[in-house]
């Protein structure tokens, strides 16, 4: 590159630059692929087959919906607070999408993955996340959003405050936050045993974070019609459902990462594509994990939620995070 | 402490069993499905389905409708309407005999009704059209050529009715006419 006239910094600029969009470009496409996915394996699991006529076995079924959404009419209704109502959907997919930056997809790939607020930026940016579903449904000036939003923010101050404390005992054994640290630091022995406590609660809250099955309280479509995006049409409720689907990849991204060794693996080192395909499997195991939870559990009420995070998950990530702490102070000081 | 215990206890078997239909579920990735590809598989009805209504013929190869409106009359959506006409040999029969399929419920009442077992409904619902109007079903598209249900069934030869080649008296299982002149005194 050097030849054309580039310095090296450009030439490093436009390589990253480049990396970041194949990234992006795949996340979104991963999403929604996601949702033909999804389908397909909830038809599996209830005895049926789910959507399998477009194309090879209901694959271009993406592609005819997403026609379909973008031809609709996108609605704004004369009731609503128009900025909120247009902020909204884009708090909610940038929020995900942003926080995709700091995992490390296969070795040297990545868009930020040394970032050194690693994981603090995803636990910001999850608590924003939250911001898209309240606007979303404050906005709409509509009962069914306004009581979907309302538990959002109920489910929020249950899971958010034990998500955090989860990836801590991580972050300890790891001793730092950057996930390609963290990556690292799983070399001689993945995180999910001597963390299986901070992995669990961090499953539960990224359930209720990406706002999925059986934590979909906000959306509850058997009570609340669509939840905070009854009032969403066209495009607008597009982005909120692609939204969801980049939230299943980015925790079940972060899952693997954090707790399964992310691309860790043999001969991962030496060939980085081998390195993004166990990334992917990994990855894929979560999100398929996520929809298994979807085909087979109930929804809980939102005081459960409340109980369960408070007074189960809450006091589990701390004895953890104390566990842990003993652990490496023990190990530090002998 | 007593009651801790039993809280704990509480939630590690909802976590056992919350486990075990994630698991039972699972185990559906391994049983047949159980949807039928229609337009690719056949899809099996019973023959006494409730479809496509038909008018059929007695084993001679005549019309079995007699035109008594029987039908019409029990019609909760009033979607049949024919008109009576007689032939030479003094048979009843529908001059017109019109279904509307666009109004039909496939309720089966008709059937029911029909003293000769002429209207009779079908194990068919591939009723489909493009035009409404061609919903609408002449007598020409509702005859077929056999007899259907109940095959040996011949309203004429079991009626009392003197037609054409059967005088009064010579149906099946019938006594000849009482002459009633002869219990004059």
């Amino acid at each position: 590159m050097s030849a054309i006239g580039f310095t090296p910094e450009v030439t490093a600029a436009l390589i990253a630059a480049v990396k970041a969009v194949v990234i992006l470009l795949g996340l979104v496409v991963t999403a929604a692929m996601l949702i033909w996915v999804e389908r397909r394996l909830l038809g599996l699991w209830q005895d049926r087959y789910g959507p399998n006529r477009v194309g090879w076995f209901g694959l271009l079924q993406v592609v005819a919906d997403m026609i379909k959404i973008f031809f609709k009419e996108d609605w704004t209704p004369p009731f609503v607070d128009k900025a909120a109502f247009w902020i909204a959907p884009m708090v909610a997919m940038s929020t995900f999408l942003l926080a995709f930056v700091l995992v490390p997809v296969a070795p040297g790939w990545g868009v930020a993955p040394d970032l050194n607020i690693g994981i603090l930026l995803f636990l910001a940016l999850a608590a924003l996340a939250v911001y898209a579903v309240m606007l979303g449904g404050w906005s709409s000036n509509s009962k069914y959003a306004l009581l979907g939003a309302l538990r959002s923010a109920a489910q929020m101050v249950s899971y958010e405050v034990f998500m955090g404390l989860a990836v801590m005992g991580v972050v300890m054994k790891a001793g730092s936050f950057a996930l390609s640290d963290i990556v690292a630091a799983q070399r001689h022995g993945w995180f999910i045993l001597p963390q299986f406590l901070g992995f669990c609660t961090f499953f539960v809250a990224g359930i209720a974070a990406t706002h999925r099955a059986p934590f979909d309280l906000p959306e509850a479509e058997q009570e609340l019609a669509a939840g905070y995006h009854t009032e969403y049409s066209g495009m607008k409720f597009g982005m909120f459902f692609v939204a969801e689907y980049v939230g299943v990849v980015l925790v079940s991204a972060l899952l693997a990462t954090l707790f399964l060794g992310g691309w860790l693996g043999p001969g991962a080192d030496r060939w980085p594509l081998l390195g993004f395909v166990y990334f992917s499997i990994k990855t894929f195991f979560f999100i398929m994990l996520f929809i298994l939870l979807r085909a087979a559990l109930p929804r809980p009420r939102y005081d459960q939620v409340m109980d369960g995070g408070w007074k189960f998950c809450l006091p589990v990530t701390l004895i953890n995070l104390l566990g842990t702490a003993a652990f490496v102070l023990a190990r530090q000081g002998g | 402490m007593r009651n801790f215990l039993v809280q704990l206890w509480a939630v590690l078997v909802g976590i056992y069993t919350n486990l075990r239909s994630l698991w039972m579920i699972f185990l559906h990735s391994f049983r047949p499905r159980d949807t039928v590809q229609y337009p690719d598989e056949p899809v099996y009805l019973p023959p006494r389905y409730r479809g496509r209504i038909v008018l059929t013929r007695d084993p001679d190869g005549q019309e079995r409708c007699v035109a008594c409106n029987l039908c019409a009359a029990a019609c909760p959506v009033g979607c049949i309407s024919l008109q009576k006409a007689q032939t030479e040999d003094g048979r009843w029969y529908p001059e017109f005999f019109r279904i509307n399929f666009s109004r039909c419920i496939f309720c089966g009442f008709c059937e029911e009704a029909c003293p000769t077992s002429a209207i009779q409904l079908t194990p068919d619902f591939e009723l489909c059209e493009y035009d409404r109007q061609n919903l609408v079903y002449e007598k020409e598209h509702l005859l077929i050529s056999g007899p259907g249900k109940d095959p040996g069934y011949n309203f004429y030869k079991v009626a009392g009715l003197a037609v054409a080649g059967k005088p009064k008296g010579a149906a099946r299982n019938e006594a000849p006419p009482v002459d009633v002149k002869t219990l004059l005194p």
